[in-house]
């Protein structure tokens, strides 16, 4: 008799279980990878590298094609010119076919004809150089149509250039500019009160409109779906009447405080210093408070009811059971809340794009990151700021998970 | 501290409170509907509020002379609400609005409370009561100023905007003129192509998130399998990932590849951003399906794939629906790639669409028509089906 073992490992039907799961899954991992996880690897690469948008199209070879002249002078003539003005190519070839209709009788000694086929060694071309070939050709038949057809069938040109973005050559400039004087630490200062008096604002405002919202009445739907409404509209509609609405010159708000007697001269909301900042952590406010409200809504309802029994029982006051209750059956969800709208709000770009495009004191990281990629045509230094904001959100994400394991059903 | 929690001290400092807030609402309310001055007033608000609380706090009767005296004095020019050169008829209404609810609203909270010495319950009741109705008038009012300084910017012509920055009431005089903003988008400047761009990118997303989340979330939820629990983690790791950071490496891909400038470029990348939200709200979903029935299914014959399917779609509908709603608002809402990629305005969407309005050669109340159409079909779509929008975005929304 043998001794029974039990299995080890799992089993045939465990392994066939396992390998659907991930025949389910891989569509997703590699559009996600592709999408997610290559460009996370190439804005690391860039970030180390002196790109600018210029760049992004590699130097090459350009070449104009026409026939010239008439009679014993006609020519088939190619300009070539160097894109770049300031990286050489090396080892540029041109092969193109000449139409029929056309014969060559004499081609530039740098190319070599084989019937209808020319194939020219160019060698070098310097940065902004330029080079000419003339190709002596007879023609059967009318010379402009003839013309038409040859420059109608471009000439194939190959050449080689360093590609910035793919040779070895690698700096830390983008992050010494990034982390020089004193801007980093104005727009990471920028960035921290964005999201962290955005956020708890957010919750603040958001937890009062739950507080007002559980208890049914008449219109309690109503209600619930319009105070959504600044979560559910587009950003740019909302953010263009924010704009619109406290514009400086023809703003109603504006005319309000004037006509009301609070101030004299117009407020510039979006335009001056400190007001700017305050103002788009408003927005920030307003428009998503209506998903924290949503969040506490939730889980306010799911709070029984027998211990409110309890505590008035016990002769506690509206304000105790507030105090002593719900807060803390409520600190949980406010919490994770907090961390996730804290990510989130460090790492939102279009409201503050939007409202003042990142000026008068309100630029943060994620604003400079187009700043610097677009705006100064520095996509290196832009890619830069793109890996701070990354290993900040690491930083973030590791306290989220561990709040989160402890906190687990959201 | 306790000396101070009587009725009448109470009553005194709610009443200033609710009367002036009701000063604001009513001045801003009319000043916006009618484009005259309407003024709050301090002073007069703190005087005739103390007095009113005190009145409300003698039942119906002090009540009625509350209002009447509050509409008396306002039409006065000493009341609350002041107004200085302002039609008799929006006048009278205004000062009787104000009057009866701040009267109103006074008699809410305060009702019965004891003039003397209160309890601590009494008195955080009335607080409270205070409390609920300021929160209904303030959030009300947050909310509903831009979407109403919007929709009546969109209906006003040049002139008459700068004219009265205030005035938002509607020259019905003009009768379809008043469209003319949405007329001149729709033919000159070709918005109707944006929306029917916005709409199908949206409707494409939408189709192919859930072909690629429903067999992800299914597995992660369902099979046992090595990794399952680190994947779930990392798909919420996943969409806290910056948009503008993986933006600028997109935009340098697509400049190479040349998808740059395509709607097909927009349609492979939205997906990309909606499918973890979209899978981890579907795997919450199928976690709470009970696997008995699909058991059932397995044992009866049907392979995996027909047992999701033929099992457990059909039971989570309502789920499909919520994550549909919220990945085609995110698609329709979605602004910075649509900005960043899309240049050719024979192929922007809506979002692009708008944001190339807003030049100082386009009058404003132009853009405020183009976020009037861009707004209106998400709002009727969410009104409409609130209850799976309410779901959905409490299943997944961390994402904003």
């Amino acid at each position: 008799m043998s001794n029974a073992i039990p299995p080890r490992g799992p089993g045939a039907l465990g392994r066939r279980e396992a390998r659907l799961a991930w025949g389910l899954l891989l569509p997703t991992l590699a559009i996600v990878s592709a999408v997610v996880v290559l460009p996370l690897l190439a804005i690391f690469w860039i970030s180390f590298k002196p790109v600018g948008l210029a760049d992004l199209r590699p130097p090459a070879p350009v070449v104009r094609e026409s026939l010239r002249g008439e009679g014993e002078d006609l020519r088939l003539q190619y300009r070539l010119r160097n894109s770049s003005r300031d990286v050489p190519i090396t080892a540029v070839t041109m092969s193109d076919t000449v139409p029929p209709g056309l014969t060559i009788r004499q081609a530039d000694d740098r190319c070599e004809v084989t019937g209808a086929e020319i194939f020219c060694n160019l060698g070098d071309l310097e940065a902004g150089g330029r080079d000419e070939i003339e190709i002596l050709v007879s023609a059967q038949g009318d010379p402009d149509a003839l013309g038409e057809l040859a420059e109608a069938s471009p000439p194939v040109l190959t050449g080689n250039a360093p590609n910035i973005l793919t040779n070895a050559e690698f700096t830390l400039d983008n992050f010494a500019r990034v982390f020089d004087g004193d801007e980093f630490w104005g727009v990471l200062g920028v960035t921290l009160f964005y999201a962290t008096v955005g956020t708890i604002g957010a919750l603040v405002v958001g937890l009062f409109a739950a507080m007002l919202l559980d208890r049914s009445f008449r219109g309690q739907g109503v209600l619930r779906g319009l105070y959504l409404f600044p979560y559910v509209a587009p950003v740019i509609a909302v953010a263009f009447t924010w704009v619109i609405l406290f514009d400086p010159f023809s703003g109603s708000a504006n005319a309000l405080l004037i006509r009301m007697g609070l101030t004299d001269t117009a407020i510039n909301f979006f335009g001056d210093r400190p007001l700017a900042l305050i103002m788009v952590t408003l927005f920030e406010i307003w428009r998503y408070f209506p998903l924290s409200f949503l969040f506490i809504l939730a889980r306010m309802q799911s709070i029984p009811e027998d211990m409110y029994e309890a505590a008035d029982m016990d002769g506690a006051s509206p304000f105790q059971k507030f105090w002593y209750l719900s807060l803390p059956q409520l600190l949980g969800i406010l919490s994770v809340l907090f961390l996730l709208r804290f990510i989130w709000t460090f790492n939102k770009f279009d409201d503050i794009f939007l409202l003042t495009g990142g000026n008068a004191g309100t630029r943060t990281l994620t604003v400079n990151v187009y700043e610097q990629a677009f705006a100064v045509s520095n996509i290196g230094a832009g890619a830069a700021v793109a890996v701070v904001i990354f290993g900040c959100l690491l930083l973030f994400s590791v306290f989220f998970f561990k709040l989160i394991s402890r906190e687990e059903g959201l | 501290m306790n000396r101070l929690r009587t009725g009448y001290v109470t009553a005194a400092v709610l009443g200033i409170l609710w009367t002036f807030t009701m000063a604001v609402t009513v001045a801003i309310a009319m000043s916006f509907l009618t484009g005259a001055a309407f003024r709050p007033a301090l002073v007069w608000s703190a005087v005739f509020g103390a007095l009113a609380g005190v009145a409300c706090l003698r039942g119906r009767a002090g009540a009625g002379i509350a209002a009447t005296g509050l509409l008396v004095a306002g039409l006065l020019g000493l009341g609350p609400v002041q107004t200085d050169d302002v039609g008799a008829l929006s006048r009278v209404l205004g000062q009787a609005i104000a009057a009866g609810a701040t009267a109103a609203g006074l008699r809410a909270y305060l009702r019965d409370l004891p003039p003397h010495r209160l309890t601590r319950h009494e008195f955080e009741d009335a607080v409270i009561r205070f409390l609920t109705g300021f929160g209904y008038v303030f959030f009300t009012a947050i909310v509903a100023i831009p979407f109403y300084v919007m929709v009546m910017t969109s209906l006003k012509n040049q002139q008459q905007l700068v004219q009265n920055p205030l005035d938002f009431s509607i020259d019905l005089s003009r009768g379809w003129g008043l469209f003319d903003s949405y007329v001149e988008l729709m033919t000159v400047f070709n918005f109707g192509s944006y929306l029917w761009t916005s709409f199908y990118v949206a409707v494409l997303t939408v189709v192919l998130t859930l072909a690629f989340s429903i067999p992800g979330a299914y597995a992660v939820a369902r099979l046992r399998f090595r990794g399952a629990a680190v994947f779930s983690r990392s798909i919420l790791l996943i969409y806290m990932v910056p948009m503008i950071v993986l933006a600028l490496p997109i935009y340098i891909g697509y400049s190479m590849v040349g998808l740059r400038n395509s709607v097909l470029g927009i349609v492979l990348i939205y997906p990309v951003t909606t499918i973890p939200v979209a899978l981890y709200m579907l795997q919450g979903y199928f976690r709470g399906l009970p696997a008995e029935v699909e058991e059932a299914g397995l044992m009866d014959g049907l392979s995996r794939l027909a047992v999701i399917w033929k099992i457990t779609l059909p039971l989570s509908l309502p789920a499909l629906a919520s994550v549909s709603l919220y990945v085609f608002m995110i698609a329709w809402n979605e602004f910075l790639l649509a900005f960043m990629l899309l240049d050719d305005p024979s192929k922007f969407t809506l979002t692009r669409g708008i944001a190339s309005l807003d030049s100082s050669e386009i009058p404003r109340q132009h853009l405020m028509a183009g976020s009037v159409i861009a707004t209106l079909p998400i709002m009727a779509i969410f009104l409409g089906l609130e209850r799976f929008m309410t779901r959905g975005l409490t299943a997944g929304s961390v994402k904003g």
